[in-house]
């Protein structure tokens, strides 16, 4: 017995695993798949009904809303990792660097992407709160115009991604921080003998050599942004207006708010089609940028 | 960049002010949770804020007496738990024969379940769990929960097991013992770091999670995130109250984060620094 397993360990150790896999993710996939060919709401006693590719038809070529949501969830993306890449850079850099105490501030660093995102957010909704919160206020005191952060359709989505940078930064900064670390130091040595400044041999030197590790970061957290939903539900619903509703929240409404489970489906298809669009092309565009 | 280059003292004054820019930014929703959460409700609404005030712990007492707090709590720890215990039952086995018998493949079906958005599965889960009857109870948390742990074990645990050298493996085979034999008693022992970098991201993943509980949770299983969030939807909203629920939910997350610092950032940086 105990030779055979090791005979076939290939096979008998991810087994578990595997099975888990197939009848928890999977058999879902083919079902939604399944049901996004029918209609169907679950609170009707009718069995799903097939009609064929109807609910992608009328889902790409009627809905506004979906389109809408689709725009939203790139805005938020595109909005949130450039933020983040940025700002995580010149943490990194600031972080790359002998000084007291650093080691407790890259902990401290840790928490915002360990919390609990919807507690996080309830924080958040108090500090944005237009009357009684305190970014206003601080606003208020620098003689900055203030905003209606959350209660305005036009700076919703903004604030949103604002929480989103304030959760990620940190990751993307430690990520490129382990990336500075495991340099080489000749090159730099190299460019000192040249006699170049600091911010040639940053932008020359230091940002060709980090590509490969910001372009891994880039796509594992936009994986992730594409995908929030957690800070969005918590804070906004989708609302004021929809003006916060990206797919993910779409998915959500259409399926556990009305109970279209055949167009809930047909989004949710579309959904995993675009997040995997996007995962492969940017694992293609980083191939092709390091050949 | 080289740190032995001369710094004119300008920039060091700017270098330490952007250092504390960032420091203030980041902590200061904590800060400010924690400080609201002692707090009246006519102090919170007070702008500007009150800096010295008597602080009050109504906010926590109504927390624990209002809701079933004590019992959320219970829950999130009990699904956390054994999602993280079954994810290394089933994630370290699989990821040893993938890293040892190099079945890349198989590795990457398994982390497609981390590029899948989750809400893929939620009608079919809801289906099947409705008809197991077995929505609100523990077993189907884990279950789905796993699926955001399991990937996650196996994701640390491949590069881990892959730096293992071959020979230590075959020296206990040659002594006898089978491969599976030498995977429970020479290499589980070695991989400490690893196994305990994969359990804490797990835990705090499913600690954190939302999404699924939401949906699959009822009375008997609600876990905090799903609590809090509830707390929400009363008329007034209870700012006290919310700000003293959200310290009790991060406060073991940002506990856990700060003890075991090295762990994490190895978790949160795994497959993206090899690449």
């Amino acid at each position: 017995m105990s030779r055979w397993i090791e005979k076939n360990l290939k096979w008998v150790f991810p087994a578990p695993a595997v099975i888990f896999i197939v009848v928890m993710m999977a058999f879902p996939i083919l079902y939604t798949a399944w049901i996004s060919l029918t209609e169907w709401s679950m609170s009707a006693t009718e069995p799903p009904k097939f009609v064929g590719l109807q609910n992608y038809i009328n889902l790409l070529g009627k809905d506004h809303r979906f389109w809408m949501s689709v725009w939203r969830t790139f805005y938020f993306t595109g909005l949130a990792l450039a933020g983040e890449t940025l700002l995580g850079l010149v943490l990194a850099v600031m972080l790359n660097r002998d000084f007291p105490g650093k080691n407790l501030l890259k902990t401290l660093f840790l928490l915002p992407m360990v919390a609990t995102p919807v507690a996080i957010g309830m924080v958040w909704l108090l500090m944005f709160e237009p009357t009684i919160g305190y970014l206003n206020h601080v606003l208020k005191v620098l003689h900055l115009p203030q905003s209606l952060w959350l209660a305005s359709e036009g700076s919703a989505l903004p604030s949103l991604v604002l929480v989103d940078v304030w959760q990620w930064t940190p990751m993307m900064a430690l990520i490129i921080l382990a990336g500075l670390v495991s340099m080489p130091s000749d090159p730099f040595e190299a460019a000192e003998v040249d006699g170049a400044s600091a911010w040639q041999t940053f932008w020359h030197v230091t940002l060709p050599m980090l590509r490969p590790t910001i372009g891994m970061a880039v796509i594992l957290r936009s994986i992730d942004a594409l995908k929030t939903f957690d800070i969005i539900y918590s804070m906004t619903q989708g609302g004021p207006n929809y003006s916060t509703e990206t797919l993910n929240l779409y998915g959500y409404n259409l399926g556990f708010g009305y109970f279209y489970m055949g167009s809930a489906s047909s989004l949710l298809m579309v959904f995993f089609a675009i997040v995997m669009g996007v995962v492969i092309f940017m694992n293609w565009a980083r191939k092709g940028a390091l050949s | 960049m080289n740190p032995r280059r001369k710094v004119h003292p300008a920039m060091n004054v700017l270098y330490i002010a952007g250092l504390v820019l960032f420091f203030v930014a980041f902590m200061f929703p904590f800060a400010w949770m924690i400080i609201s959460s002692f707090k009246t409700q006519a102090e919170i609404l007070t702008m500007p804020p009150k800096w010295i005030f008597t602080p009050t712990f109504k906010n926590y007492v109504e927390v624990f007496e209002g809701q079933e707090f004590l019992m959320y709590m219970l829950n999130s720890f009990l699904i956390a738990v054994g999602a993280t215990l079954a994810a290394l039952v089933l994630g370290l086995p699989a990821a040893y024969a993938i890293a040892r018998r190099r079945m890349p493949s198989l590795g990457f079906t398994i982390l497609v379940a981390r590029i899948v958005p989750g809400i893929t599965f939620l009608i079919p889960w809801f289906m099947l769990f409705s008809r197991l009857k077995m929505v609100d109870t523990l077993p189907a948390l884990i279950l789905t929960h796993m699926l955001v742990t399991m990937p996650f074990v196996v994701w640390v645990m491949i590069p881990f097991f892959e730096g293992i050298p071959g020979d230590l493996i075959d020296a206990a085979r040659v002594d006898g013992c089978t491969e599976q034999y030498a995977f429970m008693r020479v290499v589980l022992p070695i991989s400490g770091p690893g196994i305990i970098t994969g359990s804490i991201m797990a835990f705090v993943f499913s600690w954190n999670n939302f999404m699924f509980s939401m949906i699959l949770t009822g009375v008997h299983t609600k876990t905090l995130p799903v609590a809090i969030f509830n707390f929400l939807s009363y008329s007034e909203v209870n700012w006290g109250g919310l700000m003293a629920a959200a310290v009790i939910i991060t406060l073991p997350v940002l506990v856990l984060a700060l003890v075991t610092q090295k762990y994490i950032v190895r978790g949160l940086t795994a497959g993206a620094v090899k690449g």
